[in-house]
């Protein structure tokens, strides 16, 4: 009987190689990552209708122009300061009369019952029972830019207002559950995100002094 | 009785490279599994801006992008040098980011069309008009999620 000698596998590291190298070149590393935004639909008429709803003291006006400057309700403003800004208007530790409204759960609650949203209102019950009836609030972020800013300034800017969000979002989940945001259950997501709902509003495109 | 061998006959044997081939197929697959293909060539400028609230992208499959910036120097001659808008690998026009993504929602199935996000990779250097133009084109055909792309900074 004829004897078969091995194969002689000694290239195949060679090629295991070339591949290696092959997929080496190919791909990147980078994880991709960014700020996630929803878009508005376009439909404008239902937009204005919106705004005339909103108290005045609710909106936190932000402006930013063409040569990069910040405004905050008017004044110019060091976009180091938007987030501390932002987060003493969204929880008004002072019950002042110029920020944001703070509305108890239960009210909510009844509210999104008349209108018709049990889903909605449900969050909001179950926030009465477990969190002691938190206060909600009812801000809404404005901003404005103008077709000069720069990009990076606006990230800056968007960066800033996210934030704020997230860091009322954390305070208010280590205040009841001892525990940050991120590790929380998706339910308990869900709580806190009705208590500091991301709500920015950018203004149909216009030219901003 | 001593035993003597013949000296020069001990020579050591060849080190053996059968696990070689092993060594490097490990080392392939778990390239293979971190990474992923370079989507497009840039033939614009690119350098992300940074922000700190960042959010990973998931499902690679359902996220298309736009990217926007000022052309590199080999396209100048053609395009001038503000930034512009590129597609795929073609630098395009804003009335073409329509076409764009009924091409996009065309390529994948029915279901996925809403989850699909829109991925915008803008130079920093680059002025909101044209980021607010896009954002205008977007929201006429309904492509509402966006992502900004950033590279991640830690916050202070």
């Amino acid at each position: 009987m004829k004897k078969v000698s091995d194969i002689n596998a000694s290239s195949q590291a060679d090629i295991a190689f070339l591949l290696l190298i092959f997929f080496l070149v190919t791909t990147s590393m980078s994880v991709d990552q960014g700020l996630f935004r929803q878009l508005p639909p376009p439909n404008e008429n239902n937009k204005d209708e919106k705004v005339d709803q909103i108290n005045e003291r609710n909106i936190l006006v932000v402006l930013i122009n063409r040569d990069n400057q910040l405004a905050v309700e008017g004044e110019i403003t060091d976009i180091n300061e938007l987030t501390d800004r932002t987060i003493k208007f969204l929880t008004n530790p002072t019950n002042s009369e110029s920020l944001s409204e703070q509305v108890p759960a239960s009210k909510k609650y009844q509210e999104a019952m008349d209108k018709g949203k049990t889903e909605e209102a449900a969050v909001f019950k179950t926030l009465e029972e477990q969190c002691g009836n938190p206060g909600i609030t009812r801000g809404v972020v404005s901003l404005q830019n103008d077709r000069g800013t720069r990009y990076d300034v606006y990230i800056q800017v968007q960066n800033s207002i996210v934030a704020a969000f997230n860091i009322c979002r954390d305070n208010f989940s280590k205040e009841n559950w001892g525990k940050p945001f991120e590790e929380l259950d998706a339910d308990k997501q869900k709580l806190v995100k009705a208590v500091f709902p991301l709500s920015i509003s950018e203004a149909e495109p216009r030219e901003v002094k | 009785m001593a035993k003597f061998r013949k000296k020069g006959q001990r020579t050591v044997s060849a080190l053996s490279t059968a696990s070689l081939p092993d060594i490097v197929f490990m080392l392939l697959f778990f390239f293979m599994s971190v990474t992923s293909m370079k989507e497009t060539d840039y033939k614009v400028k690119i350098k992300l801006p940074t922000a700190t609230e960042v959010k990973k992208l998931e499902k690679k499959s359902l996220i298309s992008y736009i990217y926007v910036g000022a052309p590199l120097a080999s396209f100048q001659s053609k395009y001038g040098t503000e930034p512009r808008v590129q597609l795929n690998d073609k630098i395009s026009d804003l009335s073409d980011i329509a076409d764009y993504i009924e091409g996009e929602r065309q390529s994948h199935d029915e279901y996925e069309v809403p989850f699909m996000t829109y991925s915008l990779k803008v130079d920093s250097d680059a002025k909101m008009g044209i980021v607010t133009d896009i954002k205008q084109e977007l929201r006429k055909v309904q492509a509402l999620k966006l992502n900004y792309s950033t590279l991640k900074l830690e916050r202070k």
